[in-house]
């Protein structure tokens, strides 16, 4: 029997036990379709924690203040010693370093917006002008803060905020009260909604010294360093600790961290958990799989006379071997594509659900997935097809 | 032509042991019309599936058209089954998924024939066989004198030189048992060899030889 009427005969056969044939189908499908969704799953939340940090900066080295791996409180602590905070000082003084390209110092606080009648709180960020490059914010109107002495009491607005202050538009040039003091409004941040939890739309940027006597303080909260490549992130980041150390009199009383660092232990962390729930998904096949052996080795005690017939009928145990073979090939190929769409379906309607997150099926998982479909519904369709072309023909017929 | 030389064929059953043809010896020429009786559990059927290479000898030889078939291998004795014999069986034996023409048109499957060609050898069988408005019908929804006419036409669309009938009017009425013993006939006349085991004696004395068996050996061979 040649290829095509094999096919033909047992795509019939297929078809012909309905229910039989769509249960095998439904539970390879839902195998399938599991593997497809947990890892656009995996893959969309991967996807949006690498792109949440892509979105702070490049080659990000980040300068906080406090040491985060002691649990026991700071060294200094059990002399007495609080530890030393973070200087605008200290910000300049890492900048001479040769691996930093640039650097931002960071304050933040909430303060009282008003102008033309209108108040509200805003989150105020204090830094220079190199805050934009670093954080890859862009602007949609105006200029950023003035470069070093130029300075003055300059405000940079989120786009709601513009908006909402200042709904004809104009903007640029208009004064604006932060606190007790009066801000220039300068530029106008680009939309660029949510990132780490944190809306830039809403956000107010003025000089970093104007902030800190906005907020009366002297300190940082952050500083933000860009190295001047992803090689010098490293280096920089060890450079940097070791010239706080010697600032702060020997103490370790700050925190660096890189960006790439933790990007890539999620990176890693995410690519694990992928992986991990495809394998869950394709023990489910391999379930599957067995369903299919046993429901084909039915079907051979089922149609032993028929087997019996076709052997009469001068067909070699090849031909019947193919034709089971051909049958679990169908019915897996069926579960596979059909799985397939189904889990596409689960990983639109996630995306609808959850537009955030970027929950496209992985290509490999897709492949992997209808893949081992196919090689489960072969491998247990061997044994039956292997029974039934064995099958002694004379007690095939008298179905014994 | 069928020559069988002291043909042995032993079934065991835990110790037991059953001789079902013991040493049997039998000549049937091409286009010979041959009935074989005898009671129930003589060896009819053991003999009927050795000539037809369903089943092999435990001892002595086959030959069959002149060639030795008594060792061949499963896949050739598959294709001497499909180029030689055919099978018409008390139970006819359809695929029940499949409607009368497409039962017809296995063996023309299995041999690798091509579908026009299939198609129109098939459509020429449903005429002979009085079966053109049952094409698409499928066994459960025929007679039985229906179904044992799709099962004659299967096993004849290849032209076999041998058809090999195993109580093929068991099922059916007598009537339409007559009927069905008439196509087989009009087979023979066409010049296929004809192998009938019956019961019924009536239908077996009307072949041109009258094999008897008991114990699994030819007590009586008369033309
Ligand atoms: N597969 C088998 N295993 C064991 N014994 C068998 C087997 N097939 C046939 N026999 C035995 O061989 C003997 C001959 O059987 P066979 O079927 O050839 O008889 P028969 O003449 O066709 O009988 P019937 O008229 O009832 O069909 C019987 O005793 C039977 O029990
Ligand atoms: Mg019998």
């Amino acid at each position: 029997m040649n290829l095509r009427d094999t096919l033909t005969l047992s795509c019939q056969t297929v078809v012909s036990y309905r229910t039989r044939s769509l249960l095998i189908v439904l539970a390879i499908a839902l195998g399938v379709a599991a593997v497809v969704v947990l890892t656009a799953l995996g893959e969309g939340a991967r996807r949006y924690v690498v792109g949440q940090f892509s979105s702070l900066g490049t080659n990000l080295v980040i300068v906080l203040p406090g040491r985060a791996e002691t649990s026991g409180g700071f060294p200094g602590a059990a002399l007495g010693q609080t530890p030393r905070d973070l200087t605008l000082d200290d910000a300049r003084f890492i900048s001479h370093l040769p691996q930093v390209k640039r650097y931002a110092p960071l304050n933040v606080g909430v303060a009282e917006l008003s102008a033309g009648g209108k108040l509200r709180e805003v989150t105020v960020l204090g830094s220079t002008v190199e805050l934009l490059p670093i954080r890859h914010m862009k602007l949609s109107q105006g200029s950023f803060l003035a470069p070093g002495s130029e300075r003055s009491a300059q405000i940079v607005l989120g786009s709601v905020l513009a908006h909402e202050f200042f709904p004809d538009g104009k903007v640029i040039g208009q004064r604006i009260r932060l606190g007790d003091s009066r801000f220039l409004v300068s530029g106008v941040l680009a939309v660029q909604g949510e990132s780490m939890g944190f809306n830039s739309d809403e956000i107010a940027i003025i000089p970093v010294d104007y902030a800190q006597e906005l907020f009366n303080t002297n300190t940082l909260f952050r500083i933000l360093v860009e190295a001047r490549s992803r090689n010098d992130i490293e280096p920089a980041k060890a450079a940097i600790a070791h010239a706080l150390k010697l600032r702060h009199d020997g103490e370790e009383d700050v925190t660096v961290i890189t960006q790439d660092a933790i990007l890539a232990t999620f990176d890693r962390i995410l690519r694990a958990l992928t992986l991990g729930v495809a394998g869950i998904a394709a023990i489910s096949l391999a379930v599957a799989g067995i369903l299919v052996m046993n429901v084909m080795l039915v079907a051979v005690a089922q149609r032993t006379s028929e087997i019996g017939l076709l052997k009469a009928l001068g067909a070699p145990a090849a031909d019947i071997r193919r034709l089971f073979f051909a049958e679990a090939l169908w019915l897996s190929l069926a579960g596979g594509a059909i799985g397939y769409a189904l889990g596409n379906l689960g990983a639109w309607g996630i995306r609808l659900a959850y537009p955030t997150l970027p929950a496209w099926p992985p290509v490999w998982a897709s492949v992997a997935g209808v893949a081992t479909a196919l090689i489960t519904g072969i491998l247990a369709s061997l044994l039956p097809a292997a029974r039934a072309a064995r099958l002694d023909p004379v007690l095939a017929l008298s179905g014994k | 032509m069928i020559r069988l030389n002291a043909i042995t064929r032993v079934f065991r059953m835990g110790d037991q042991e059953v001789r079902a043809l013991n040493g049997v010896s039998l000549d049937i020429a091409s286009g010979e019309y041959v009935s074989i009786m005898g009671p129930s559990g003589s060896g009819k059927s053991t003999l009927l599936n050795v000539v037809g290479l369903l089943d092999r000898p435990d001892s002595g030889r086959y030959e069959l058209d002149g060639s030795d078939v008594t060792d061949l291998s499963e896949t050739e004795r598959a294709r001497v089954r499909r180029e030689k014999i055919g099978f018409v069986f008390q139970s006819f034996h359809l695929v029940p998924r499949l409607t009368a023409a497409e039962n017809i048109e296995l063996p023309l499957m299995l041999e690798g024939i091509a579908p026009a060609e299939r198609k129109s050898r098939v459509d020429a069988a449903l005429d002979a066989f009085d079966l053109k408005d049952r094409a698409r019908h499928r066994p459960a929804e025929l007679s039985g004198g229906q179904r044992q006419r799709v099962a004659i036409a299967r096993a004849t669309i290849l032209r076999p030189t041998a058809l090999l009938a195993d109580e093929p009017t068991g099922n059916l009425d007598h009537r339409i048992g007559a009927e069905v013993m008439a196509l087989l006939e009009g087979l023979h006349h066409a010049g296929t060899t004809l192998i009938v085991v019956t019961h019924d004696r009536e239908l077996g004395a009307r072949a041109h030889r009258h094999i008897a068996m008991r114990d699994g050996e030819i007590v009586g061979d008369e033309k």
